[in-house]
């Protein structure tokens, strides 16, 4: 095996995590930085004009990570035996190349609520520990929103996201989010246009006494510059957003907001088709990463720093590959690695208006939400033992454009998916349809974590990651709740029709409890008892070796992304103001 | 080698200039005559003819519309089967296979191609001679399997997919919803048209990018 000339900092993933330390690092500071990809390059803003093709795209998704290289396996129990995912269709995605997920993403872009990062503590005073679900390892992020809400305006400016604010500096504003955490500014962009089925959503929901309000998106409204000179223009709304990257370059990407300031530092560096499969550490430090290229050919690339920005399931694999930390044991509660591992509770509906909505028009952001169930579900929640719930939204566009939105009915209007009847009630509704749904908040639990498959092997001979999750009382129960509150709204609209869908998880459930919003693994924490980073994002026991992204969060909440920026934003001014200052451990 | 197979298609279904409507009722004026001859890259002619009829099953020509023969459906899922995803290529294909577990999806070794060889064979070679009903009786007998599942998923890829992919001929299955088309921008129309169709005639992606361009089956062989 080749080693090659060692750099000062590698990195590990070229999506916002790794691309927001590489840029912070190779900006502020003269040390090289070595960013690490396993896909290929960043090809432009024309390849994705080329690319609107929802067969190539979005259904077979050529652009993404191949399932044949091995994704993940999963199963609902410990009990039982897990199968790997073997394509799409069955799983969301991966992304693979420049940017990863990020390059691809919808761009819906909330923060979480404030109390989310101390939610074990705030959920025992306000219930009780005995009131909280079995067997769950609810624990605080180790940090409070005052520590994050600086990188939270950060993460938004940089990718010039567009909102209105619901509270700003402790004032609270209609229009906004009424119960988000007080922010420093407001959204560096106005909110998207409201669409039709979304403005009847506003309504009805206002005079149920909610307090609806534009969803975030980090698709730009308008032309905008953010804080680094990065110019882009705004959205047109063409509707090919989610999975597909944008030909504008409107919905934000590593590739358009990061990528062109690193590039033109002069540490900085990029190496594509690199695929990463050991972090080397001697003792408690880590000397460089082992990877393999396309011909198989492997390499030692030293480094004084690893940051390990692979994606939430990779940077957990990636440290079991490497053998540092102990893996977790259901059984006896012992180990950090592969704990907390969550999802996001999936709760939505379809409802049916006699009007068309122009499905095809729009971006993946655009929706009309309330944050009325986004936190605490209060007494009549937990009356029913709901604690904590999400944002309800409600959008129309496809999004996917056009084969992946077809065929949604009305539920018991036809008898079976194909034939004459069917066809005739799919054409009909084919543009008369909009959705509802909510990510919520997921608890962590005992029984539910990752670690490596004993029978599945990626293309190299490496085990796949397994996923052991299922869903508790707990879930159905606040699925139940949600879906409730969902359909009172649907119904108020006017919706002709609901197809309402009470369980958790309306996309996948059980045994594929897996998708590119899942959390946890190697989570952020007080104390190395109980997490496998500090809550700098810094690994415990190794503190050269920083691991960053949905990994880090000990629970599952509303839309990640932005979350996750901001925590990278927040690693990235530890690591450059205190780390290299004093290398060792920050907490 | 091996005799280059084609399937013969009426250049009514496959040519016939579809004028769109605003009322989303699609009506077919000056149509062509005669047939055309479509090679055949994976299915051999008689194959090819039992997935024409019972893609017309599911997706059939009726008072809503045209339907999956019009918009040669067996075009599309011929060059899908013949390219990267009928081989599997790009699919988790390492054993152990273990099909008996609920809800993991298609967990079987047998890739797109294998499939509906097996499924189309099932069908029977009699299945184009036989009416509606029975065609109906023979799929409905068939419905829970893997293969129906994606014999239905490709025929509605087929019918709205954009045409370089081998369907939805002449835009037939986008006019029939009233889609455009990937259309670059609706920055114009945004929040204009509020429950009220916007409706153009619908261009290709090769049309609106205005050169040439190839989907993956062409690009890579299965």
């Amino acid at each position: 095996m080749q080693t090659l000339a060692p750099v000062d900092v590698v990195i590990v993933g070229s999506g916002w995590s790794g691309m927001i330390m590489g840029k912070e690092i190779a900006s502020r500071t003269p040390l090289s930085v070595l960013v690490l990809e396993k896909g290929g390059g960043f090809r432009g803003l024309a390849a994705y004009g080329r690319e609107m093709d929802e067969v190539d795209t979005f259904i077979r998704k050529r652009q993404a990570e191949s399932p044949a290289n091995g994704l993940v396996t999963t199963r609902a129990s410990s009990r039982a035996r897990a199968n790997p995912i073997r394509q799409y269709g069955d799983f969301p995605w991966v992304g693979c190349g420049m940017g990863g997920s990020s390059d691809h993403w919808g761009a819906t872009s909330p923060r979480f609520m404030p109390e989310a990062f101390e939610i074990a503590t705030h959920l025992k005073r306000l219930h009780g520990a005995s009131k909280l679900p079995p067997n769950n390892l609810i624990q605080d992020y180790g940090i409070t929103w005052t520590d994050i809400e600086p990188y939270y305006t950060q993460a938004e400016e940089m990718m010039g996201t567009s909102g209105k604010a619901g509270n700003l500096n402790g004032k609270k504003i209609e229009g906004g989010n009424i119960f988000e955490g007080p922010r420093s500014r407001e959204y560096p962009n106005p909110p998207h246009p409201m669409l039709y089925a979304p403005q009847l959503f506003a309504k009805a929901a206002k005079e149920l006494g909610y307090h609806p309000f534009p969803m975030p998106s980090s698709t730009l409204s308008q032309s905008y510059t953010n804080p680094d000179g990065i110019s882009r223009i705004g959205c047109q709304y063409c509707g090919h957003c989610s999975l597909f990257g944008c030909m504008v370059g409107a919905k934000a990407s590593p590739n358009f907001t990061l990528l062109p300031i690193a590039l033109t530092k002069k540490g900085f560096s990029v190496r594509t088709h690199c695929n990463v499969r050991r972090v080397v550490h001697k003792g408690a430090k880590a000397v460089g990463v082992i990877y393999v290229d396309d011909s198989g050919t492997e390499y030692m690339q030293p480094a004084d720093a690893v940051v390990l920005a692979a994606w939430t399931f990779n940077n957990a694999r990636l440290l079991m590959l490497s053998g540092i930390g102990e893996q977790y044991d259901p059984m006896t509660g012992k180990g950090t690695l592969g704990k907390n591992a969550t999802y996001a509770v999936h709760v939505g509906l379809e409802f049916f208006l006699d009007r068309p909505q122009n499905i095809f028009m729009g971006s993946g952001g655009m929706a009309t939400a309330i944050g009325d169930f986004g936190g605490d579900l209060g007494d009549e929640g937990a009356a029913e033992g709901a604690l904590r719930g999400g944002l309800i939204f409600c959008y129309t566009q496809g999004d996917p454009p056009v084969i992946s939105a077809f065929g949604v009915i009305p539920d018991g209007e036809v008898k079976q998916n194909w034939g004459g009847e069917w066809k005739n009630a799919a054409v009909k509704w084919s543009d008369r349809y909009g959705t509802f749904l909510s990510t919520e908040n997921h608890f962590p639990y005992r029984q539910n974590y990752l670690d490596l498959d004993p029978n599945y092997k990626d293309k190299w001979g490496d085990p796949l990651l397994r996923v052991t999750m299922d869903w508790t009382d707990a879930e159905r129960k606040q699925a139940a709740f949600i879906s409730r509150k969902q359909v009172e709204i649907a119904k108020i609209m006017g919706a002709i029709a609901i197809n309402p869908r009470p369980v958790p998880s309306a996309t996948s459930g059980p045994p594929l409890m897996v998708n590119n919003h899942s959390h946890g693994g190697a989570i952020m924490g007080a104390s190395p008892a109980s997490s496998v980073v500090n809550p700098y994002l810094q690994h415990w026991n190794i503190h050269n070796l920083w691991v960053v992204g949905g990994s880090a969060l000990p629970q599952g909440e509303e839309h990640l992304t932005l979350t996750v920026a901001a925590l990278a934003y927040r690693a990235a001014d530890a690591f450059i103001n205190v780390y290299l200052k004093q290398p060792g451990a920050l907490a | 080698m091996k005799r280059r197979e084609f399937i013969e298609l009426s250049a009514q279904g496959m040519g016939g200039l579809l004028i769109y409507s605003l009322t989303g009722r699609p009506v077919v004026a000056n149509a062509h005559e005669g047939k055309v001859r479509v090679p055949l890259r994976f299915f051999t002619e008689k194959e090819a003819k039992v997935v024409v009829a019972a893609c017309e099953r599911i997706f059939p020509a009726n008072e809503s519309g045209p339907g999956a023969t019009q918009a040669g459906v067996v075009v599309y899922i011929d060059h899908q089967l013949a390219g990267p995803y009928g081989t599997d290529k790009y699919r988790y294909t390492q054993p152990p296979f273990d099909e008996s577990a609920p809800g993991y999806g298609y967990q079987g070794k047998e890739n797109p191609q294998e499939i509906y060889r097996a499924g189309v064979q099932k069908l029977g070679d009699d299945f184009t001679e036989l009416d509606g009903p029975k065609q109906d009786a023979r799929l409905k007998a068939i419905e829970h399997t893997y293969f129906f599942r994606l014999l239905r998923q490709h025929t509605i890829e087929g019918m709205f997919c954009d045409p370089m992919h081998g369907g939805n001929a002449n835009l037939i299955g986008w006019q029939l919803l009233g889609y455009p088309g990937p259309q670059m921008s609706y920055r114009e129309q945004i929040g204009k048209y509020n429950g009220v169709p916007y409706r153009i005639k619908p261009q290709s992606l090769e049309q609106i990018l205005g050169y040439p361009i190839h989907p993956w089956e062409d690009e890579e062989k299965g």
